[in-house]
């Protein structure tokens, strides 16, 4: 009798903490299409989503203009395929490393060195990579007859792909880890090199937690902000060069909500309207994975 | 007689503890042997030597020859790749790849470049499928996960994968273990089949299934090969007391 009254409360506090947690979420949303929706009020969706000048200012008429997001939107494109570009080969390689070739004591020694530097805030990494990195790479441009501005695209695109580094291929290597011994015997009993193995068995066979990882690390490179305030700037230029200085969405939210302007400013709504459009578009990018993975469970079991 | 795999004097140490003493065995071609014993007798240590198996293991360390055609497989200039599509091996639980039911089975022709075009190797894939008795309940449905099919399934594909390479040995390290009886008669009738083509070795605690089954009957105890010989032989009137002691149930 007594473990079954138990048995109902846990069911009924679960329940409850369920339904908070999507309530919560639901408030969210809500409050930020409320902002969203005020800000499109004063500045038309199509010059929000196609202008191509960002430059928030207000004309002597009164009139809001420069709210053009495309730069600031190919800004944060740029900036993170150049990161991606660094982590997704470097960490799986990482990762391939530690746990398919490294002699165990050496996994033993690495792996939990690879989790603490996991760990820390990434900030920390952005700083050490902006002081040293960035003036290495300034330098390495100047012999090369290059200008590399020390805010260009490029710099803060390898500042946070190193940054990521370390969370990215921890998570690669505990997908690599997790899986069963028998499927490397069984390949290696076919006569399969560790190559092989690796590139047709292990791989394909981890593929939707190696998704997850380089999810997980985009968002958690999308949401350093501050990295990207230091390194790339506030410039929003309109370019795919990466030597140039480009800015991002996050780092213009940061900019128009800092200052202490008036809550139902124009900026600070713009603000909620960029917002927005971060929120959709890792929503999109979410439910690509989903299905990519549910496709890949389809063919692999 | 000519043994297709000769084993000569084998000693095997995983560091200080010696698993293996001084195992001398042969194995009939076109034959299936069975390794039967007490758990931890070192049927498992053994079987995987055949193929080096056991290559990974850090601080193995194992004395001896094995002879597979006359040339002893631990020598420097053996190419373990090229021996273990010689020699393949079915393990206890079954592992399929977690890909489709086609893709299993092709996996061996397609590193080892057994085949010229796609046609070919949907035969390779067809013929293997057909050999393991599997291809009439999965032709319908090839491009499915493998890891679908029901437990005796997945372990007859196993074997289509394993028969795929064209090997000269296949090694069973307790196949039917996870299985039920009628997935198992499946099987020994398979390897009852397999044995005109390939030389088997199977470990296996199911005194009955050796009988069976296989022609030769080795006999391990404490990691030393007590008594080998033909079947029927060692199972009515076995030399040693231990055997006899096993096989009538009386440890083990
Ligand atoms: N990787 C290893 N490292 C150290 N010792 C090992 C290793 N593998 C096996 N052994 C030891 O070698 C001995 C033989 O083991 P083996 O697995 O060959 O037995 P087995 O006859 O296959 O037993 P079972 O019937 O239970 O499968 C055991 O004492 C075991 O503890
Ligand atoms: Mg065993």
């Amino acid at each position: 009798m007594r473990s079954l009254w138990v048995e109902r409360c846990a069911k009924v506090f679960f329940f409850l903490c369920a339904v908070g947690t999507v309530l919560i979420s639901i408030g969210i949303v809500v409050s930020l299409l409320g902002e969203t929706f005020r800000f499109f009020a004063r500045v038309s969706v199509f010059d929000f989503l196609f202008g191509l000048t960002w430059a928030p200012h207000t004309l002597p008429s009164g009139e809001e203009v420069g709210f053009g997001a495309i730069p600031l939107f190919t800004g944060t494109l740029l900036i993170t395929s150049i990161a991606m570009a660094i982590a997704l080969p470097c960490g799986t390689l990482i990762a391939v490393y530690l746990s398919e070739y490294a002699r165990p004591s050496l996994r033993q020694v690495f792996k939990p060195l690879l989790e603490t530097l996991a760990g820390i805030p990434t900030l920390v990494y952005g700083f050490f990579a902006i002081t040293t990195l960035a003036p290495f790479f300034q330098s390495l441009g100047d012999t090369l007859y290059i200008t590399l501005s020390s805010e260009s695209a490029l710099i803060a695109g390898l500042v946070m792909g190193i940054m990521i580094l370390p969370y990215m291929s921890s998570l690669c290597e505990d997908a690599l880890h997790r899986l069963p011994h028998s499927l490397r015997e069984g390949s290696v009993g076919l006569g399969a090199t560790a190559s092989e193995t690796i590139l047709r068995v292990l791989l394909p066979a981890a593929f939707p937690s190696l998704i997850a990882a380089f999810l997980l690390s985009l968002s958690r490179a999308i949401g350093e902000t501050m990295i990207v305030v230091m390194a790339a700037g506030l410039a929003a230029n309109l370019t795919f060069n990466p030597l140039e200085a480009v800015t991002t969405v996050t780092v213009q939210i940061v900019n128009l909500l800092t200052g202490d302007q008036e809550f139902d400013n124009t900026k600070t709504l713009a603000a909620f309207g960029l917002g927005f459009v971060l929120f959709i578009l890792t929503f999109f990018l979410n439910i690509l994975a989903l299905y990519g993975i549910k496709r890949h469970r389809r063919i692999y079991g | 007689m000519a043994f297709k795999i000769d084993v000569q004097n084998l000693n095997l140490f995983y560091g200080e503890k010696q698993a293996l003493f001084n195992v001398s065995l042969g194995l009939p071609a076109s034959q299936t042997t069975a390794l039967i014993g007490p758990s931890g007798c070192g049927k498992s240590s053994f079987l995987r030597c055949l193929n080096r198996m056991n290559d990974v293991v850090p601080n193995l360390h194992l004395e001896g020859k094995v002879l597979l055609d006359g040339k002893d497989i631990y020598d420097p200039s053996v190419d373990v790749v090229d021996l273990r599509s010689h020699v393949g091996m079915v393990f206890q639980k079954p592992n399929p790849f977690p890909r489709s039911i086609y893709e299993n089975v092709a996996y061996g022709p397609r590193i080892h470049r057994l085949f010229k075009d796609k046609s070919a190797l949907d035969q390779i894939v067809e013929k293997s499928l057909t050999r393991a008795g599997l291809w009439d309940e999965v032709k319908d449905r090839l491009q499915q996960a493998a890891t679908r099919l029901s437990g005796g399934q997945q372990q007859r594909l196993c074997i289509a994968r394993a028969i795929a390479v064209n090997p000269k040995v296949i090694l069973m390290d307790e196949p039917c273990s996870a299985l039920d009886p009628i997935a198992t008669a499946k099987i020994e009738e398979l390897i009852d089949e397999l044995r005109e083509k390939f030389t088997l070795v199977i470990v296996t605690h199911n005194l009955q299934q050796a009988a069976r089954i296989s022609q030769k009957t080795a006999f391990f105890h404490s990691g030393y090969l007590v008594e080998a010989g033909e079947t029927g032989e060692l199972f009515t009137t076995p030399k040693d007391e231990r055997t006899q002691g096993y096989i009538t149930g009386r440890y083990g």
